[in-house]
């Protein structure tokens, strides 16, 4: 089975209480916890003014931690291609959508129709960011971080270039809420580039059959976001893994019945 | 600009659509230009409007094994694996490479929504009716994990959900996958229903026509939907010397407006020059192309300009949404399956609909299908987001 091999340029990450990947760093190794005066909606500064007031949650939180990621790595977005990974899509927008559908069908709002595309973020991402590369929006439901990780690596590697990727799930609302179960809006994002000898984070990635694997504890405060949504939980997970900057080894489900088994070597700074 | 990709053979493919089910069903209604859409009777309260709906997916139930993922689209999904022999293609796939070597790439846009829509309607104290409370065709990846499991392909397994490129870029992600040694074949399609969502989405956005679409017509009114599932299964070029082949893609955003292409097209002449890079492909060596053409009056002014600028006047082209209206995230699929039949039988499709063309590409468009030889074609397909693909397909002698 071929490995894939990334280096990890930079990191954003975005939860309530922790709006930056420094400070959710500080949290999985235990240094810190969540801040009580963090801002409840991401900052999404890579989006123009307008958009950041009428934009739903998803697309400000994926600009927001995409954004992080970007100035971490010291790329410009438009310089690279774009993987947007989430289990659901904008949860809030999909309960509009079925509950006046099922009452006024013909008073759907025409933004909301368009922003409710799986894509959106993606769409919104490129243009603020006149990114004009491939922009690409996916899911694998409970294996959304995985498979989207995989995507991502694959084409780091197909095409020798960095690319963004960018993980999210909004919030439930609504009767859907029984089905998707997502309390919290998490993000994470990562500028993954060609293997290199800049002393930035590897990861080595292998596909293996099997559906069983372990995930480390998180600190108690992040048990509630990672409990209902398995994205949130293995993005945690691996975010976990990077904050210990030492070698380690992480599988995660990249499909139902396939996993993902990584390797991860410190920066060597 | 992209390296030139090795090519991959397509070994099995097939199409259910407005048209019928199967290849056979397709190539003879382009032949006799008979049109897959009839007037919307779809909902409790349907749009005037036409539509391109598939008969008899209702009755299509799924095998009782797979009876937790019944809805309608996956119902179309299943109607369409049934067709031209592709369950048994897949299976001597997974025979030839192992189940775990084959991925399963699938776009689509409205996935099962429409489950989640009626169970909204039918609500019971607020809480989805007790048939309904199936979780997992309530999220967008409902039809891969679907497919995945009544195919029995345990490989990598994507939803891409990029509106109406997603079943384009299916194709992509296959080859790159199959390039690094990933999986040896994979299984890429698409597959959307007609559901509410879309149909007042595109009605709330001005964007339907009234009557049946008139793609590049200067009279043309907006789009028809239709709904459609495509399926294609890619394997290495030397197990099928026979094969069409995939001998190109390209990808790009138009980094513009999200229901708005740019209007000098700047995104979608990205995705066809890195679509000739990637296939190593001169304009003058492409015989038809099967053109995105939802007739809107955007879309297809900037895709005929981008045709009449590019392209010399030989090249034959057509939209094939007069046939099967547009079938959003299922569109890349079909039009890829249109490709193929186009390459394997000789047959260009008719841009059905179209009386008075646009005059920048009247060359350039086949009203009514033709029978030549074709060897070489390309297919459009631009999304929301301004999120656009374009694939190259060749026959196997071609170079």
């Amino acid at each position: 089975m071929s490995e894939l091999r990334v280096h990890i340029e930079g990191i954003g990450a975005w939860l309530r209480g922790a709006p930056d990947w420094n400070t959710l760093r500080a949290l999985l190794r235990g240094e810190t916890d969540l801040r009580e005066d963090a801002p409840s909606k991401p900052a999404a500064a890579a989006l123009p003014q307008a958009e950041r007031r009428r934009a739903p949650e998803a697309v400000l939180l994926a600009a927001e931690v995409a954004g992080q990621a970007c100035r971490q790595a010291n790329r410009e977005p438009s310089s690279m291609p774009c993987v947007f990974a989430s289990t659901h899509g904008e949860l809030s927008i999909t309960d509009y959508m079925c509950a006046i559908l099922a009452t006024a069908p013909r008073e759907l709002s025409p933004t909301k129709f368009h922003n409710s595309v799986h894509n959106a973020p993606a769409g919104y991402w490129t243009i603020a960011t006149h990114c004009e590369h491939a922009s690409n929006a996916v899911t694998g439901w409970h294996a959304s971080f995985g498979a989207g990780l995989l995507e991502a690596a694959t084409l780091v590697n197909a095409e020798q270039t960095p690319v963004l990727f960018a993980a999210y799930d909004t919030a439930s609302s609504g009767p859907l809420a029984e089905m998707t179960r997502t309390t919290q809006p998490f993000g994470a994002a990562f500028v993954l580039a060609p293997a290199n000898d800049s002393g930035t984070p590897s990861i080595a990635l292998r596909l293996r059959s099997g559906s069983t694997f372990d995930l480390l504890p998180l600190p108690p405060s992040l048990g509630a976001p990672a409990a209902d949504n398995p994205l949130n939980a293995h993005a945690l997970a691996f975010l976990h893994v990077l904050a210990q900057d030492s070698p380690a080894r992480l599988t995660l489900p990249a499909a139902s019945g396939l996993l993902l088994d990584m390797e991860v070597g410190s920066a060597n700074r | 600009m992209p390296a030139r990709i090795p090519p991959l053979a397509v070994t099995a493919y097939s199409a259910t659509s407005a048209l019928g089910r199967g290849v056979a069903a397709h190539a003879g209604a382009l032949r006799m230009g008979r049109g897959g859409l009839r007037a919307n009777n779809f909902s409790s309260a349907p749009l005037e409007c036409f539509v391109g709906r598939v008969e008899g997916v209702e009755a299509a139930a799924l095998p009782q094994a797979s009876s937790h993922w019944e809805c309608r689209n996956n119902r179309l999904a299943w109607l369409g694996l049934n067709q031209d022999g592709l369950l048994d293609a897949v299976q001597a796939a997974i025979e030839r490479h192992g189940a775990d070597r084959v991925a399963l790439i699938l776009g689509t846009s409205t996935a099962s929504i429409g489950a989640s829509e009626e169970a909204y309607r039918r609500l019971e104290d607020a809480h989805f009716p007790h048939d309904l409370r199936r979780p997992g065709i309530h999220t967008p990846h409902s039809l891969t994990a679907f497919v995945a499991e009544a195919t029995g392909i345990t490989g990598p397994a994507l939803t891409i959900s990029t509106a109406c490129s997603s079943s384009a870029k299916v194709f992509a992600s296959a080859e790159r996958m199959m390039r690094l040694g990933l999986a040896d074949a994979a299984l890429v399609g698409g597959v959307d229903t007609l559901c509410d969502s879309v149909l007042f989405g595109f009605n709330a956005l001005e964007l339907v026509s009234p009557e049946s679409c008139r793609p590049f017509d200067a009279r043309r009114r907006g789009i028809s939907i239709g709904e459609a599932a495509a399926f294609a299964l890619l394997e290495r070029a030397d197990v099928a010397p026979r094969s069409p082949r995939l001998i190109g893609y390209g990808e790009s955003s138009d980094a513009y407006h999200m229901s708005t292409p740019h209007p000098q097209g700047r995104g979608a002449r990205a995705a066809l020059d890195d679509a000739l890079a990637r296939a190593g492909l001169r304009e003058d060596q492409v015989d038809y192309i099967n053109l995105h053409g939802t007739a809107t009056l955007k879309n297809d002014e900037v895709e005929a300009a981008l045709l009449g600028e590019r392209f010399p006047q030989r090249v034959r082209a057509s939209s094939t949404k007069g046939f099967t209206g547009h079938t959003l995230g299922a569109a890349g699929g079909l039009e890829a399956v249109f490709s193929l039949i186009a390459i394997e039988q000789g047959l260009v499709p008719g841009n059905l609909g179209c009386t008075q063309p646009e005059s920048v590409c009247a060359h350039q468009l086949a009203l009514q299908s033709e029978e030549r030889e074709i060897r070489v074609v390309l297919s459009n397909s631009f999304g929301f987001g301004g999120n656009n693909a374009c694939l190259a397909f060749a026959r196997a002698d071609f170079e």
